[in-house]
């Protein structure tokens, strides 16, 4: 039997949840339908946890595609199809091939596994970049350098401790809904073994009497535990940390059972969820708000 | 002995000769290899500018495992050899990235500004930036001299200069000290 999945209209960080929510009680081999007919929208954090979901599955899932032509011609820009279609069978017609036409995406979905993808996706979002933050967002030109650096240290957390590939994707888009400004956005996903397991495979690591994900959280994106002894590790995330609270923005990551996650003033979500959906690995996003006029 | 070493032509030789951005650790690593590799055969006591003008991005990763896990050992009871630093060409956003790994294993090293005139980032405290400025402004100074620059005591000074020694910000020429990057 095939449990089909429903994904919603529109597909975020946050109504990732519902999906994860109807695969949860399915055992992992079941077969499962994604269906994103009716979806609309989704973000670079929806569709790179899109196909994670499916990196995460025993039994290959199906997957149907929105029935939105303009929804199909974003998702193909971006990258999704060409890589949907190596991890779910594709219900359907979907296009594989990207547009020829010069793409609007700031970074497509590019997977990520070793140092030399990071070296790849870093030079590639210098070329852009600049352009889009200094002049669309109103950014200063520093925050372009910064914005690499941010995107190298998310990225190399795939490299370092997932123990087996991710995605990445960097979007800008309008936000009305939260902000009504622009921002640039970027999702790191991947479906290994997650910060808990991570921290837990550090050598002479104490035990506690409370240890989950929330916790592994805590400890590596606040205070910069890593698995490594080595004194210099967890500086990425941390340096993810300064730059997210420089130019005013959002970092959230989600790890197993937890997210927890650095709120701006313009923004009510809550520092840490608990008890959410069992999801493997990490699931990492960064949110850059267009400056305000007048904002120095 | 002055030693040069452009980071970009190390970058290429070593990592991938496309790339111009110091990026993830497996790269820093690799870059500080060939660095340790190419002091290892020199001997006696040398300056080494290592230059950044050509390196396009430095991430955090990166600057941990080539400056400062190139400048730990050097700063530790028994330095591998009597080795000193200056660095060259660095854009405020490489310094971004490397003074915050400065300050988190309590690092300091001389930066050779766009000028020429050299200066000290990192963890240093105002006494120690204070003395380091007035080695610089002296040339070849005596410890007595250092003092009374620096507006610090006999007894101060001696502690101060070990200190800045130690983290090979300043050398020793018999009984004078010269801050290293200082024009010679």
């Amino acid at each position: 039997m095939t449990n089909v999945i429903n994904v919603p209209p529109s597909l975020d960080d946050v109504t990732f949840e519902q999906v994860l929510e109807q695969i949860v009680p399915l055992p992992a081999d079941a077969k499962i339908l994604v269906d994103a007919r009716h979806t609309r929208w989704a973000s670079p954090f929806g569709l790179t946890a899109l196909l994670t979901l499916a990196q995460s599955r025993g039994e290959r899932p199906s997957f149907a595609s929105p029935e939105a032509e303009d929804t199909v011609s974003y998702w193909t820009r971006a990258g999704f199809f060409e890589h949907a279609a190596e991890l779910f069978e594709i219900v359907g017609n979907a296009p594989r091939r990207k547009s020829t036409s010069e793409s609007d995406v700031l970074l497509e979905i590019t997977p990520i596994a070793k140092s030399d993808d990071v070296h790849e996706v870093v030079g590639r979002i210098q070329q852009k970049a600049q352009h889009i933050l200094t002049r669309e967002l109103n950014l200063d030109a520093k925050a372009t350098m910064g914005f690499a650096m941010t995107l190298s240290e998310a990225c190399q957390n795939i490299v370092e401790h997932a123990g087996r590939g991710g995605w990445v994707a960097v979007q800008t888009y309008r936000w009305t809904k939260r902000l009504g400004r622009r921002v640039v956005v970027i999702a790191v996903c991947d479906a290994g073994v997650g910060f808990r397991q991570s921290l837990e495979s550090a050598p002479g690591r104490p035990k506690s009497d409370r240890w989950d994900d929330a916790m592994a959280l805590e400890e590596a994106v606040v205070r910069g535990v890593s698995r490594f002894r080595d004194p210099g590790r967890g500086q990425g995330l941390a340096g993810v940390r300064r730059y997210v609270g420089r130019w005013d923005g959002k970092l959230s990551v989600r790890s197993g059972t937890a997210r927890i996650a650095i709120v701006p003033t313009w923004d009510d979500d809550v520092a840490l969820k608990e008890n959410l959906p069992q999801f493997p690995g990490a699931q990492m996003q960064i949110t850059i708000p267009e400056r305000a006029a007048g904002v120095r | 002995m002055i030693n040069h070493i452009d980071l970009s032509t190390v970058l290429r030789r070593t990592v991938c000769d496309l790339y111009s951005n110091l990026v993830t650790r497996p790269t820093g690593a690799a870059v500080r290899n060939a660095i340790e590799t190419q002091l290892a055969e020199l001997g006696g006591r040398t300056v080494t500018v290592i230059d950044f003008s050509n390196v396009g991005l430095l991430d955090f990763s990166c600057a941990d495992e080539v400056v400062a896990k190139l400048l730990l050992p050097y700063c530790a009871d028994r330095p591998p050899r009597d080795a000193y630093f200056v660095f060259r060409g660095m854009s405020e956003t490489h310094l971004d990235a490397l003074e915050y790994v400065l300050e988190r294993h309590r690092l300091a090293l001389v930066l050779q500004g766009a000028g020429g005139t050299p200066s000290i980032v990192g963890a240093v405290s105002d006494t120690e930036r204070r003395t380091w400025d007035a080695v610089l402004l002296l040339g070849t100074a005596s410890r007595g001299d250092v003092a009374r620059a620096a507006s610090v005591t006999d007894e101060e000074v001696d502690a101060l200069l070990t200190a800045l020694a130690r983290r090979r910000l300043v050398m020793r020429l018999d009984d004078l000290w010269v801050a290293v990057g200082a024009p010679l």
